[in-house]
């Protein structure tokens, strides 16, 4: 049984279902992540962790315990808000003290353990300043502190960087991944921001539409995708219409159209993939290659990001133009390109 | 050149909302009988006056007891109120609202009128309670404006923080809720206290025979020889009002969020 483990748990707040039929499973101590658009169904999935909404069917568990008739402040959850939710008639140092009121510790122990929290999250000698006398990137550690300070069994994010500016968030993101390796709490962080959930996140949910569409570590949801609407939420990526024509034993070979015939690693195929079905061949733009024979096409539009540039490459029959990401400053004129087989990766065109 | 007429017209706007108010107690301090200028000496001794004058006493004790109950009344009406329209989303709030708000418009005289007749219907007597009664009806609508704005201004996301970190429902009301609606409160109590402490309309119809202050100073008008010393009284209203008004607007600002700065 996994630390956290929410099996079959729907909510529909009496419309069309905002979270449907979700299963998910948790290991202790780790960084999860649930990613999606807004309105795919995160947020409420994180409340109804917290005990704020009850789930209409299901069953959600925390380190082996039953969770459904918990209300919210018996739960062994503690919640960064959004908002941050600041007390703003309490110092900093009574904000984070709150939610110990009823350990009934020692005055020593209790301030103690505030100044440790309040280090912890580098806020030492701020414990007196005025909740409305804090800036965005300090209130989100105020936050955090007042969780963390009650040792929760799981911390629980909602967005906690989307207040904060660009270079901010760079920053807060490395102390969040920190911090979390320091405690050793499991986290479970809403975002929709996929470079936050990939650059974070032991493991990554992407959500849509009130379904987890697929659970994998970051590297595994970039390089192997299960579904269209996963690689095209992850980063940027081509696809290419297919006819899956053979599978072999270490092999696949399909009918791209365009590309020609390929042949691919079989492992390449999403999982149920049959022969002779239509499918969808998608590759990142890093891994498509300007060659001197292949695809002709012409450059049709260039953008020079320094380290690398993002090139669009139309050819003929094709309405959509090639992502390329390529180093150095881009070329202009005809090119050719080649797809390196072993990079191209077979998902249903189902969905 | 303009900015002078402006500066002027300003002062003259001023003079014309205050000057007869100050009237009141210039003349409460004049040592004669009559109202009349040139003013002919300082003494104390009208409100020296109003210290032995028991019915005076009586009628303010009335008015005393009557404006504390409508207060707290309408407060606590206007509470639940305000926080049902603001906390859940509601069929015909707006509606609600509205009718709620009516009574402000409805004259006053019509409003006594109405209620004097409807308590001869009912066959309930005029008492101090059907003054409450009435008080309440003009009352809530103001407790109501006032605790809105409080709870439009409330992050509820700062009750559920509360419950998340370790707080039932009945300490988040003490801890979270009550210290940032503690302001709008009391400035709704101070405000409805004044509004039913100074009505006279209503009080008039529903009293019976009972005086409440303004009621006993109408009274009193009938017999020039007191009218100062109902001035000195009208003095004292005066300054209790306006010091009670300036009070609970300067707490209903309290704790009110500054923008913050680099957020």
């Amino acid at each position: 049984m996994s630390f956290l483990s929410i099996s079959q748990v729907s909510k529909s707040f009496g419309g069309p279902p905002v979270v449907d039929r979700v299963d998910l499973e948790v290991q202790r101590g780790e960084f999860f992540s649930l990613l999606g658009p807004s309105g795919c169904g995160k947020t409420t999935l994180l409340r109804m962790i917290a005990g704020f909404e009850p789930p209409e069917s299901g069953a959600i568990a925390i380190d082996g315990e039953a969770m459904n008739h918990v209300p919210p402040h018996l739960r062994p959850t503690n919640m960064v808000f959004q908002s941050y939710a600041i007390f703003p008639h309490l110092n900093v140092f009574d904000n984070i003290a709150y939610g110990l009121r009823k350990l009934k510790l020692p005055k020593q122990t209790l301030r103690a353990r505030v100044e440790a929290m309040l280090a912890t999250v580098r806020l030492e000698g701020l414990g007196t300043r005025a909740a409305d006398q804090l800036s965005g990137g300090q209130r989100q550690r105020v936050a955090l502190a007042r969780a963390l300070v009650r040792e929760p069994k799981i911390l629980l994010l909602d967005e906690p960087l989307g207040a904060l500016d660009k270079r901010l968030r760079e920053t807060m993101q490395l102390e969040l991944r920190a911090l979390q390796r320091q405690v050793g709490i499991t986290f479970v962080l809403v975002t929709h921001d996929q470079e936050e959930a990939l650059s974070l996140s032991d493991r990554v949910a992407v959500m849509e539409g009130g379904r987890i569409l697929q659970v994998a570590s970051p590297r595994d949801l970039y390089e192997r995708p299960s579904s269209r609407a996963v690689a095209d939420f992850i980063g940027e990526i081509n696809f290419f219409h297919a006819t899956v024509r053979e599978i072999g034993g270490e092999t696949a070979t399909v009918n791209a159209g365009l590309l020609g015939i390929v042949t691919l690693p079989r492992a390449n195929l999403a999982a149920g993939i049959k022969t002779g079905d239509h499918i969808l061949l998608a590759i990142r733009p890093e891994h498509v290659r300007f060659a001197s024979d292949g695809v002709a096409g012409d450059i049709a539009a260039a953008t020079f990001l320094g380290e690398r540039s993002h090139i669009h490459v139309s050819i003929a029959g094709r309405s959509d133009p090639i992502s390329i990401s390529a180093s150095g400053a881009p070329a202009t004129g005809p090119v050719h390109l080649a797809f390196p087989p072993e990079k191209l990766m077979g998902l249903p065109a189902g969905d | 050149m303009k900015n002078r007429a402006l500066f002027s017209y300003a002062l003259a706007y001023l003079a014309f909302l205050y000057v007869p108010v100050l009237v009141l107690p210039v003349f409460s301090f004049n040592n004669s009988e009559f109202i009349a200028f040139p003013l002919s000496g300082f003494t104390t001794r009208w409100y020296g006056a109003l210290a032995g004058d028991t019915a005076m006493q009586h009628a303010l004790g009335n008015s005393l007891k009557v404006g504390l109950v409508t207060a707290l009344l309408s407060t606590l009406l206007g509470l639940t109120a305000a926080k049902a329209v603001t906390h859940y989303r509601l069929r015909g709030a707006g509606a609600a609202l509205g009718f709620i708000s009516l009574p402000l418009f409805i004259p006053d005289i019509v409003l006594g009128i109405s209620l004097l007749l409807l308590l001869g219907a009912s066959g309930l007597p005029l008492s101090l309670a059907a003054v409450v009664l009435g008080h309440m009806l003009v009352c809530v609508p103001f407790a109501l404006t006032v605790l809105i704005a409080r709870f439009e201004g409330f992050d509820r996301n700062l009750e559920e923080a509360s419950a998340d970190l370790g707080e039932d429902g009945w300490m988040t009301f003490w801890r979270v809720t009550l210290p940032l609606m503690l302001p709008g409160i009391v400035a709704s109590l101070l405000l409805t206290f004044i509004t039913s402490f100074d009505e006279f309309l209503v009080a008039y119809f529903l009293s019976g025979t009972e005086a409440t202050l303004p009621i006993y100073i109408w009274g009193q008008l009938r017999f020039p020889e007191r009218l100062p010393m109902v001035l000195a009284l009208g003095a004292i209203i005066l300054t209790a009002s306006v010091g009670l008004v300036v009070l609970a607007e300067y707490i209903r600002n309290l704790g009110v969020k500054k923008p913050m700065v680099g957020a």
